[in-house]
């Protein structure tokens, strides 16, 4: 076990290092430099030398790796030249609020993906089962800012059941105790449907095949063969052995969970991680970016490290 | 027309025919979209067209408007006109406008199937010149990742140990970057244009081929016919193009079709978030991201162009299953 955690440490050690010289790469290789970019003609070639002054870009391209990657090894991703306050006190205020957008979108994409499949599997081939083939396929295939956008126009809009977007209202902000959880979780309806809508399709998608190999298996047909019902042969046999890979897939599947995150809070004006990359892109605030992408990558890293214990625990087979 | 292409035509066509449904129907859908794309701006009005705000701004899908030719050229928009004598009335925008018979050149209806959106543009004219846009950035851009997802796996495959750990780490780092991310990243970077668009696009989906490709050399390399054509001289790029990669066609071809669809979802993420294609020209997802119509209820102008996108993605995983079952097929024949 500890063998394991240091090799999956050491693994993905080297993988950040990786995504962080390539994304320095990619911005100091980028043409034109930031300083040049940043500013219009309007501005004296003196202040422009300033700012690469205070931006490091006179110093050689070595020596600005360096320093990047050693502060970022200590946890300083630098400061956010649109917030003024460093990168990770930014992320900081804002990841909390994407990773409850994510986990809850994510349960309810596993909740929906696996009653689909086993609504699915009670008759395969079946009418119902025929109809949520099309069902999941359509919510695999559309895009997310279309479902928030719809859902918006429905709920919102049109019923004004829900609030459209941010953390709370303003009400909600002043309140305390209960009445800020119900603000909040009014909020969070229509951004964790929209993950867990898109999501979903996927998830019933593969565990439907999933199901049919497992269920024509020889424990599933000596379940039925003592008497089980066949939702008991389903659920408490077949589905676990389902679920295993199911497992790795989420975690693969991870980098798109963020991803998917950066849309729906933007519709949403959510005010999480996505949200603060999206704004920092528009502004071009590079160190924000950077950071952003780093801190992205090392959660999809530890959450596949998580995946693969999660999967050891559930699998006696499988030792770590 | 050569004797092997006929061939392959032919077989192609017999696959098509005679394949799973879910193969012939994705493949139909795709067909169709592409078609109606690549030829309805020939028939379809001018998508930048703006032609009166005033009088054509976000009508409802099926409704027309009266467009009046002058003499002198322009025109004229009106939601009806009646003759009055020698004066023409146009009634425009709930005021009445007179117009002198003499300086009118022509009368005629447009009909806006799909609607408008708040600038009086033509729903139906820019998601066809969008489709356009939206789908030659995808096919493009799934080129590029085949190509270099097809070297990169080749290379690995084929060029020892070393080289093989280095190629997939990087695999596995690119991998693990939510790619949103870093494509917002190189947005801010980039000016975005149709072509840096399909770059970036390109250059940031091709691990995933790359992998597919790796294990399927690994698996193949040992095989007699390989092992034969190193015997008797051919190099290692022969061998790769050669001899390896029609015997990884087929899952290739399945990964490209689900690629296709992911690439499809991607550009219009983008582009719906003004990071992508640029206006004035039009993009499937930069038409959905015209958000403002929807709080003035104008639904038309981004559902239209939300569901085109999702029958690409939906052709695509039909296509990406239909390829598989004819691989089942084909291994239990």
């Amino acid at each position: 076990m500890a063998r394991w955690a240091l090799r999956r440490a050491a693994a993905g050690g080297v993988l950040l290092w990786l995504v962080a010289t390539l994304t320095f790469a990619l911005v100091s290789l980028a043409p034109g430099d930031v300083a040049s970019r940043l500013s219009d003609s309007r501005i004296s070639p003196a202040v422009r030398e300033r700012w690469r002054h205070d931006f490091g870009l006179d110093r050689p391209l070595a020596s600005r790796y360096a320093s990047w990657l050693g502060s970022a090894l200590s946890g300083d991703l630098g400061s956010s030249w649109t917030h003024h306050r460093p990168v990770t006190d930014v992320l900081a205020e804002s990841i909390p609020n994407t990773a409850l957008l994510a986990s809850l979108g994510l349960l309810l994409e596993i909740a929906g993906g696996v009653a689909f499949a086993l609504a699915q599997l009670r008759r395969p081939h079946g009418a119902a089962d025929r109809f949520i083939t099309v069902v999941s396929l359509t919510a695999y295939a559309l895009p997310t800012f279309l479902v928030a956008l719809g859902l918006l126009y429905v709920f919102s809009y049109s019923l004004h059941w829900l609030p459209s977007s941010h953390l709370l209202s303003p009400a909600g902000e002043l309140a305390t105790g209960w009445a800020r959880t119900r603000d909040l979780l009014a909020h969070l309806v229509l951004p964790v449907l929209t993950v867990g809508i898109t999501g979903m399709g996927a998830v019933a998608r593969y565990l439907r095949g999933s199901l049919l190999d497992e269920r024509t298996q020889g424990y599933v047909v000596a379940a039925r063969a003592r008497g089980c019902s066949e939702t008991r042969a389903l659920l408490t046999h077949a589905l676990p052995n389902a679920m295993l890979p199911l497992i790795t897939m989420i975690g693969l599947s991870l980098p798109f969970l963020v991803s998917g995150s950066l849309v729906i809070e933007v519709v949403f004006s959510w005010p999480g991680m996505g949200q603060a990359m999206y704004a920092a892109a528009l502004s071009r605030d590079l160190p924000l970016l950077m950071g952003g992408t780093l801190v992205a990558t090392f959660a999809v890293v530890v959450g596949n490290a998580l995946a693969d214990l999660a999967y050891a625990a559930v699998d006696p087979r499988v030792r770590v | 027309m050569s004797a092997t292409t006929t061939r392959h035509l032919g077989r192609s066509a017999h696959l098509v025919a005679n394949g799973p449904r879910r193969l012939r129907v994705g493949l139909l859908l795709l067909t169709s979209l592409l078609c109606v794309c690549s030829l309805g701006p020939w028939w379809a009005a001018d998508p930048s067209a703006i032609l009166d705000p005033r009088v054509a701004a976000l009508l409802p899908p099926g409704t027309s408007r009266i467009v009046v030719e002058r003499r002198d050229g322009s025109t004229l928009a009106a939601e009806s006109i009646r003759r009055d004598g020698d004066v023409v009335v146009a009634l425009r925008g709930g005021a009445e406008e007179r117009l002198d018979a003499s300086e009118i050149a022509a009368i005629r209806e447009t009909s806006y199937w799909l609607g408008t959106d708040t600038l009086g543009r033509d729903v139906l004219a820019r998601l066809l010149h969008g489709g356009r846009v939206s789908l030659a950035v995808g096919a493009l851009a799934l080129f590029v990742a085949v190509f270099v997802g097809v070297a990169v796996g080749m290379a690995a495959g084929l060029a020892g140990r070393t080289v093989d750990a280095v190629l997939m780490r990087l695999v596995d780092a690119l991998l693990a970057v939510p790619m949103l991310f870093l494509l917002i990243l190189l947005a801010a970077l980039f000016r975005p244009s149709v072509f840096t668009l399909v770059a970036v696009l390109g250059f940031s989906s091709w691990m995933g081929v790359a992998r597919l490709v790796r294990g399927q050399v690994l698996s193949l390399k040992s095989r007699d016919f390989v092992l034969g054509a190193r015997a008797i001289g051919c190099g290692p790029l022969r061998i790769a193009v050669v001899h390896l990669l029609p015997n990884v066609t087929t899952p290739l071809a399945q990964d490209a079709a689900l690629r296709l669809g992911d690439l499809i979802l991607v550009e219009a993420a983008l582009s719906f978030l003004g990071l992508g294609v640029q206006p004035p020209l039009a993009s499937w997802g930069g038409m959905v991201a015209q958000g403002e119509e929807l709080v003035m209820g104008g639904w038309w102008v981004s559902l239209f162009p939300g569901a085109c996108i999702a029958a690409t993605v939906v052709a695509a995983a039909l296509i990406a299953d239909g390829l598989g079952d004819l691989a089942r097929a084909q291994r239990h024949a």
